[in-house]
């Protein structure tokens, strides 16, 4: 379950890994061509672009003898490219310095929050925001990329994906402690994309879109298949414009299994513009972000209105990182944080390439700084509506000069006063676990508690689970408060072996200030020997349960949704002003499955082969041998009578 | 004791008769039951492949205008001749080009095209005349006093598949036909090795095939750089923005791509499908730092350091995620205002006018200056507008070379048409055409050929349908496209060999191959023999009892009639 993770050389490693052979091909060809390229030679311009070779005969010759060894080793050389100009086009533009440049049709921000949590512990969450005025969905080809990255465009457009959320999260979030996530997700990784409606054979095209994001992500995306995926019918809806709803294009997978490292990091942070080299990504370090509680990142592509009549639309790209810092591990007991101290970083510039730049200091519980006292103090204050509280935030512009003070550089300082303070519960959280003993049966028990004192809401349950647990699902039973609560909508595909897993999505009102409990039973199936994983006797994991709800709001939320709003608080549309949109995962789930011996089918063998032998050497032997009717010898007494009579010369009888 | 022979007897026939089953029916049954899938392979077919008797037909008209023969000529002129140049490559490869001549006079019409001020026109007014066929050429053979060419030149190669030959004054005097054919016969070489294949294109394109003798060596760096024959090519036009700090770049790569390089994909559709995309990269430098050379006032990179340039840039450039056809990498390379103006130095220590280079089958760089178009004051960043022109120009003579249209000079005395707005004459297509089919079928003849001798040496290899389908139907392209290059037709001998190379491809690649590739003998027995011993050694015992009481039986006998 552990793994070393987040020295530096691991990162190269992890980057070379993932940069595709080429790469390393690339490395080959160029070793090698360090001294064969003397032998490089120049193209010559001749009348009408043809040019000749001019062979450089002295060199040539040695040369030539180094490569008589492998002469099917194509050996990389460089030459000089002379050509020809051609005469420019009357209409072609001048290089020059242009006083207005075209507007750009793509735009990126970032923006990076930090949230002191009570418990002491420092929740940091980065986004980064490429929108791009495109159409990929009309069928148009869209192969001129800016900002957005160009992997990604490629999938997208090949793909027909309509909508893509990734995430790979290290860690659970934990509700009680830290309160709601600015964007959840559940341990290991998770896919969920929305296909355009032309696409014929989504199957398929999920099979090969996971096996390409899994080469982009350096992830096992690959292990996606029928058996892990399932189509919610209402728990996923699109985020972004577009109302197909029609489930049969949508897909959704998670492997709560993978381990999220340096070698996800890597190609995440090579998708931004500035990549890792300037902005707030030179935070990103990962030997510092994987020495944390919780870490999850993830990729958001979606469509979105670029104006409030929603006339033009653009892809939006959302990068997303999340990271709560532990304050009992690397705080030697002081209570105090700086962004040196948990990046290992300080900020000096905004990305060049951003139209926004922001760091969000959440200093809603310290109004009079009685609380914690941040420096470099700023004036700017912000408030934003998130997760249905309005929240006020301290802002530090990275684009203004003046941000990083006469030391050009920015260091976040953070020192506690007091411990004091009691976080507000959150409304709505989840947990999950197995009950029963033995490896027959079990019982998976969902708790999903309202902490609202007086208002009762609906939450949709999602429950993916894999065929091998077989679940009774006449057992289900969901109550609150001591009293059945029948749902009012179930959606239940039953499994089938090796083939697809359960899905049970239902739709339970939950009564003010109560538990609901949703219990099924199952039992455990026996696996094939070559179905068991490497480690059988780890367990087998079961994916979080999904909770989607629309939770009642305190204050009005804001559903204009094209202002200009922090990114933190503008992923869920918000439809209505008194209530918000929220997602809570659960635990997965880690079951023992009855694991045999795996020199079994060699002892079976032999004990089978054993058997048929002994069984058929007797046949055998009844079959073919001659029974014959032996005189029966003289018993003991007569013998030795025998031997008496003898002794006295009388005649034995 | 009648009694015991009699059961001893029926203890025999028992014995027997399990042998017997055990050998009847046991062991084919599991021979039958054990034994992996292997669909049949035209292996006989495959065998033929690997001698390889590659026959190029290319039809050759020969049009006399008026004027160089004369109308007694005119009817001995020889409808046809055929030209066979046979070469033998190597003992399993042997090559036999096929030269197709027709000779007749030129009609009303075309004598008015040729009779048109300038050469260029008289090549248009042909071409709408006549179309001719992919792979074939036209060439007029025009009198002396035809002003169409220049004083000192005897050969005209147009645009498309035609060419002019003109007649020399020597010659004129006292001719015969025969005079005038073996006159006409080197030119006609000289040209159809221009127009249409060499012998030189044509050994490189087989390079798979046959392993260069040393004495080819120094045309082994002009093959190598064309990147392989391939279905499809990817092109990524990549701008390296390495400080967007001082430079916000604008480039209009779409129209480039529109004006410049468009129309020649367009024309090279028959060959491959090409996808064109272009990016952004920021913050990516060269893998070399230049050194400021004071003399020039400017920084400098060796040719000998490039080899260096690319290796951080190839981790940033990302492969195409959607195809894994091969990607032609072209980088136009933006320096960073303090390391501005960057040159390339070449051997000779001289700037690169162009101030770019290309690698063999990966792509080119072109660096380009900027620093000239501000002022060292300007408020930064500046906005700086790319003249696409300029790098286009030169991104497209890179494409070409990498591409493998060959760009061999003319001989003396030969006149070449410009190759106008699309970029590729007729006939140079012609030759990547004829190229890659010869290599297209080289590689797929070795494919399939070594595919076949895998799966003859390792028997563990499961052969299902779909493979022998992938295998017979590239066995048929292969020999389709083998049978179409010895009709001359060009365009359907590509097109099956595109086939057959996709199919042996999917075969030799195919994953369910390795499934039992590596099923040791050892563990084989150790499985059977828990078995196989018990059962076995009843039975050889017995037998081989039944055998000596039979040969005792026998000894007895011989011993009683004694």
């Amino acid at each position: 379950m552990t793994r070393q993770c987040g020295s530096e050389s691991i990162e190269n490693m992890a980057a070379h890994r993932c940069s595709s052979s080429a790469a390393l091909v690339v490395l080959c060809y160029i070793s090698f061509s360090v001294f064969i390229v003397a032998n490089s030679q120049e193209t010559k311009p001749t009348v009408e672009n043809h040019a000749t070779v001019v062979e450089d005969t002295q060199t040539d010759t040695e040369t030539a003898e180094k490569s008589t060894e492998q002469p099917a080793v194509s050996v990389r050389e460089w030459e000089a490219t002379e050509t020809e100009e051609e005469t420019p086009d009357s209409s072609a533009p001048e290089t020059g310095v242009s006083s207005s440049g075209p507007h750009p049709k793509d735009d990126f921000q970032e923006e990076l929050v930090i949230r002191p949590l009570h418990s002491g512990d420092i929740y940091a969450s980065f986004q980064f925001r490429t929108l791009w005025e495109t159409d990929f969905l009309s069928g148009n080809k869209v192969s001129h990329y800016r900002l957005f990255p160009k992997s990604l465009g490629q999938v997208i457009s090949k793909f027909s994906v309509r909508e893509l959320h990734i995430s790979f999260t290290q860690g659970y979030w934990r509700t009680m402690q830290w309160g709601q996530p600015f964007l959840p997700s559940p341990p290991g990784a998770e896919l969920w994309v929305w296909f355009q409606d032309s696409v014929t054979d989504v199957d398929g095209t999920w099979k090969e879109l996971t096996n390409v994001l899994s080469g982009i992500f350096c992830a096992s995306l690959n292990f996606i298949d029928s058996t892990n995926t399932v189509q919610p019918s209402a728990s996923f809806k699109p985020l972004g414009i577009g109302n197909v709803t029609d489930h049969r294009f949508l897909r959704y997978a998670t492997l709560p299994r993978e381990i999220v490292c340096t070698e996800n990091l890597t190609p995440w942070k090579k998708l931004l513009p500035c990549g890792s080299k300037a902005g707030l990504a030179v935070l990103l370090k990962s030997e510092k972000l994987f020495h944390s509680s919780f870490h999850s990142q993830a990729v958001h592509i979606r469509p979105v209105c670029q104006d409030l009549q929603c006339k033009t639309t653009s892809w939006e790209l959302r990068q997303t990182l999340n990271v709560v810092f532990d304050l009992h591990t690397s705080g030697q007991g002081k209570r105090e944080w700086s962004l040196f101290k948990m990046f290992s970083r300080t900020l000096t510039e905004a990305c060049p390439l951003a139209s926004s730049s922001k760091i969000y200091i959440d200093i809603t519980d310290n109004p009079e700084g009685e609380q914690f006292e941040v420096t470099p103090a700023t004036p700017l204050l912000s408030q934003a509506v998130v997760l249905g509280d309005r929240r006020t935030f301290s802002v530090y512009d990275l684009t203004q000069q003046i941000t990083f003070g006469t030391v050009r550089s920015l260091n976040l300082l953070i020192r506690w006063k007091s411990s004091e303070g009691d976080m507000l519960r959150p409304l709505l959280h989840a947990e999950r676990y197995v009950a029963g003993y033995g490896l027959q049966t079990g019982e998976i028990h969902t708790l999903m508690y309202n902490n609202h004192p007086y208002r009762s809401f609906p939450v949709l349950l999602l429950e993916s689970v894999p065929w091998y647990l077989r679940l009774y699902i006449h057992t289900l039973t969901v109550t609150s408060k001591g009293k059945d609560n029948k749902p009012s909508y179930i959606h239940y595909q039953p499994s089938k072996d090796r083939e697809r897993p359960h899905l049970l999505e239902m739709l339970v009102q939950l009564p003010p200030n109560s538990a609901t409990e949703v219990t099924v039973q199952f039992e455990r199936a026996l696996l094939k020997w070559t179905e068991y994983t490497p480690d059988p006797n780890h367990g087998f994991y079961v994916g979080s349960s999904v909770i989607s709800s629309l939770v009642p709001s305190i204050v009005a939320m804001d559903t204009n949704s094209s202002q200009d709003r922090p990114l933190f608080s503008s992923f869920f549309p918000c439809k209505e002003e008194s209530s918000y949109f929220m997602r809570v995962y659960t635990e997965p789930l880690l079951v023992n499955l009855p694991t045999p011996d795996f020199s079994m089918p060699y002892n079976v063998i032999c004990l089978t082969c054993t058997v048929v032998a002994v069984g058929y050497g007797s046949l055998y032997n009844l079959l073919t041998r001659s029974f014959q009717i032996e005189e029966p010898s003289p018993g003991l007494a007569k013998r030795i009578a025998n031997i008496i009579r003898k002794l006295r010369g009388v005649p034995p009888l | 004791m009648a009694t015991t022979e009699v059961e001893r007897r029926r203890g025999q026939l028992a014995a027997l008769a399990i042998a017997a089953v055990v050998i009847v029916l046991g062991v084919p049954l599991w021979w039958k039951t054990t034994e992996t899938y292997r669909a049949w392979l035209p292996v006989s077919h495959i065998k033929e492949l690997d001698i390889l008797q590659l026959q190029l037909s290319a039809d050759v008209e020969v049009v006399f205008a008026r004027g160089t023969v004369t109308p007694e000529q005119q009817k001995k002129v020889p409808l046809t001749l055929t030209q066979d140049d046979e070469h033998i490559i190597d003992e399993s490869t042997s090559l036999r080009y096929r030269y197709e001549t027709k000779y007749r006079t030129a009609t009303i019409m075309e004598e008015d095209a040729l009779n048109q001020p300038t050469a260029a026109e008289a090549d248009l007014s042909l071409h709408t005349l006549s179309e001719s066929p992919c792979g074939s050429l036209v060439v007029y053979v025009i009198p002396e006093t035809s002003s169409l060419l220049p004083q000192d030149d005897e050969v005209y190669i147009g645009q498309r598949r035609t060419a002019l030959l003109r007649i020399s004054a020597q010659t004129k005097v006292g001719r015969t036909l025969e005079q005038l054919l073996t006159y006409l016969e080197p030119r006609m070489k000289q040209i159809l090795q221009v127009m249409s294949f060499s012998h030189n294109d044509i050994t490189a394109a087989l390079s798979d095939r046959v392993r260069l003798s040393p004495g080819n060596k120094e045309s082994i760096p002009d093959n190598m750089r064309a990147f392989k024959s391939s279905p499809g090519y990817e092109i990524t036009f990549s701008l390296l923005n390495p400080d967007p700090h001082s430079h916000r770049l604008q480039w209009d790569i779409e129209g480039a791509v529109e004006t410049y390089i468009q129309p020649l994909l367009t024309k090279l559709a028959p060959l491959a499908n090409f996808s064109i995309d272009s990016q952004m990269l920021y913050y990516t430098m060269l893998g070399v730092n230049p050194r400021f050379d004071g003399s020039r006032g400017t920084y400098t990179i060796n040719s000998d350091s490039l080899a260096h340039v690319i290796n951080p840039v190839e981790a940033r450039l990302g492969s195409n995620a959607a195809s894994s056809n091969p990607v032609l990498n072209f980088l136009l390379y933006v320096p960073d205002a303090a390391h501005s103006p960057l040159h390339i130095l070449d051997r000779q220590k001289q700037e690169v006018t162009s101030n770019a280079f290309h690698s063999p089958r990966w792509g080119g760089i072109m660096v380009y200056n900027v620093n000239g178009f501000y002022e060292p004051e300007a408020a930064l960043p500046v906005d700086i507008n790319i003249n696409m022109a300029k790098v286009m120009g030169v991104f497209l003579a890179q494409l070409r070379l990498l591409l493998g249209v060959q760009s061999s000079s003319p001989p003396p005395g030969f006149l070449m048409a410009p190759c106008g707005s699309v970029g590729l004459a007729d006939w140079e297509l012609d030759r990547l055409m004829w190229s890659r089919s010869v290599e297209n079928v080289a590689t797929a003849t070795t494919t399939i050929t070594s595919l076949a001798q895998l799966l003859d040496q390792i028997g563990n290899i499961v052969i299902n349908d779909n493979i022998a389908k992938q295998v017979s139907s590239a066995v048929t392209s292969l020999q389709l496209a083998v049978a179409e290059l010895e009709a001359g037709n060009l365009g359907f001998a590509l097109q099956y060999s595109k086939e057959a190379i996709l199919a042996s491809e999917r075969a030799f690649f195919d994953p369910s191959l390795l499934h039992l590739l590596y099923f040791p003998d050892d563990q084989k027995f150790a499985i059977y023999i828990p078995l196989f011993l018990p059962m076995c050694v009843p039975i050889l015992l017995s037998l081989l009892k039944i055998v000596s009481e039979a040969r005792k039986k026998r000894r007895e006998k011989f011993a009683k009639k004694d």
